[in-house]
């Protein structure tokens, strides 16, 4: 039983994630409308949001194509691996808090009582995890772009392996500065210890900011600016994204992709800028914490609209995982709203801003966030 | 030891809802006759000449430059989730100056790098 629930979570958390990206294109191509004075899809449906829909039946009809010197199994097999990362990446998060299910009868038998963590599964190195699997990606862009046996694809995935590499550095350092905070590769730990109030121990005492939450965006900020744009180019989104870049290299990697090939790379896209924000919302912004109030608050306050015991701790998940994703939404439209608002950047000036810049500042960073625990411990 | 299958199977299922999406897909779509100009590749409305899978070396001196420096990083991490136990037990300044030697030495191989050129893309 306990398996069948852990599979039905992990499906549930994975379709999550793919039924987030055709809302987020959605949004995408509606807010680039909105910037550029457009309509956007307004058509199909209330809003154009069943234009989703018609996609999907559009991109089922299409012709699977495969030019004619590419080679057929890696062709096939980079889309698919596109997905794994970030799936992966995107089950490691803590979404909410645990929640448990009551004893239940079910087919004459009784069952339970389950605890059900909000994530796929737990682990005590989950940011490792997450840093590192999210790293594959750079596998299924090579892949792709030298399958095609297409110049324009070899080269946009050589840039997009090159920058993905080298903004890895600078993702890397950043992250140091929070470790060296919360002492613990854990996210749900991360997310635990940024609970109430902002409280800076100086010494023996524990000074306190009454309006300001216990976030780590307040002991991180420049670990946050350098970890935000390195997830921008980690995800070869704008104004980072070379590897796409019309005017020389046509699409890029999936150049030669089409219909739902090319789909599941956008999956794997929007995937990976869901993991980001994600990691974001849970280092820097009390991941699926209400500012000031505990979860035991949101708990008495179900109970006071009405809420059923057996009902009580599921609701009481749901409630701050939609904190969780309202927080994540947030970050999304940013990466969506930058997109449409900053132009490209050359690509000497893409290498010089990752290694001579964000390295470095990545590594100031730790020196000074160390030199601080040291003096006020 | 859950978590490993858990993984496991997360990755079996990605990959087969992705090969269920291709299959789906090769089913449904339209079959239509194969010319020598509609597979041959993309070429800007250029007949397309013999593809070269060569890459720059520039590329290579990236990577190698990226794992020394990524592993560079990697040593910074028990380092930083252990500082706070080693403040508590009054080690910090001996763990402190051991990371600021380890960090001058990155940032003079970084310096070296740069200095010698090995990021120009100009």
């Amino acid at each position: 039983m306990n398996i069948a629930i852990n599979a039905i979570k992990i499906i549930f958390i994975f379709l999550l994630m793919v039924k987030i990206v055709p809302l987020l294109v959605w949004v995408e191509r509606r807010a680039s409308a909105f910037i550029q004075n457009r309509f956007g899809p307004n058509r199909v449906g209330p809003l154009g949001l069943t234009q989703l829909l018609a996609d999907l039946i559009k991109f089922l009809f299409k012709e699977e194509f495969v030019p004619k010197d590419a080679k057929k199994t890696l062709f096939y097999l980079a889309p698919i691996l596109a997905l794994i990362p970030g799936a992966l990446a995107f089950g490691a998060i803590p979404l909410s808090v645990p929640f448990s299910i009551p004893i239940f009868t079910f087919f004459n038998q009784q069952w339970g009582p389950y605890v059900i963590e909000f994530q796929s599964y737990s682990l005590n190195f989950s940011l490792v995890f997450i840093l590192g699997v999210s790293a594959l990606g750079v596998y299924s862009i090579l892949l792709a772009g030298w399958a095609s046996a297409n110049k324009y694809s070899l080269f946009g995935a050589l840039r997009a392996a090159a920058q993905v590499i080298s903004y890895e550095l600078a993702l890397g350092v950043s992250l140091a500065g929070v470790l060296l905070i919360y002492s613990s590769f854990d996210l749900q730990t991360i997310v635990s210890a940024q609970q109430g109030v902002l409280a800076v121990a100086v010494g023996d005492v524990l000074h306190k900011v009454s309006f300001l939450p216990n976030w780590g965006i307040f002991f991180q900020p420049l670990g946050f600016v350098l970890f935000f744009i390195a997830v921008f180019a980690e995800t070869n989104r704008h104004p980072f994204d070379l590897p796409e870049a019309e005017a020389e290299l046509v699409a890029g990697y999936h150049t030669e992709y089409g219909g739902l090939k090319m789909n599941m790379f956008y999956i794997a896209e929007y995937g990976h800028m869901l993991v980001g924000s994600a990691l974001m919302t849970v280092l820097f912004f009390g991941g699926h914490q209400i500012p000031f109030v505990s979860t035991a608050e949101v708990s008495q306050f179900l109970l006071s609209m009405g809420v059923g015991a057996g009902w009580l701790s599921f609701l009481t998940a749901l409630t701050l995982f939609s904190v969780f994703m309202f927080k994540v939404f947030v970050f999304l439209w940013i990466f969506i709203w930058v997109r449409w608002t900053l132009p490209r950047f050359k690509y000497d000036q893409l290498m010089q801003l990752g290694w001579t810049k964000l390295l470095p500042l990545g590594v100031l960073n730790t020196i000074i966030t160390a030199i601080i625990l040291f003096i006020f411990k | 030891m859950t978590a490993l299958f858990a993984i496991l199977f997360l990755i079996f299922f990605v990959l087969c809802f992705g090969a269920l999406l291709l299959g789906v897909a090769s089913i449904l779509g339209p079959k239509k006759s194969k010319s020598a100009i509609k597979s041959s590749s993309y070429e800007c409305g250029l007949p397309s000449f013999a593809q070269t899978n060569n890459v720059p070396v520039k590329y290579y001196l990236t990577a190698i430059l990226f794992i020394i420096f990524d592993i560079e990083i990697v040593f910074i991490y028990p380092w930083a989730v252990a500082y706070k136990d080693f403040l508590t037990a009054g080690w910090g300044l001996y763990i402190l100056i051991a990371m600021l030697i380890f960090i001058a030495l990155f940032l003079y191989g970084l310096i070296w790098e740069i200095r010698s050129k090995a990021l120009d893309w100009h």
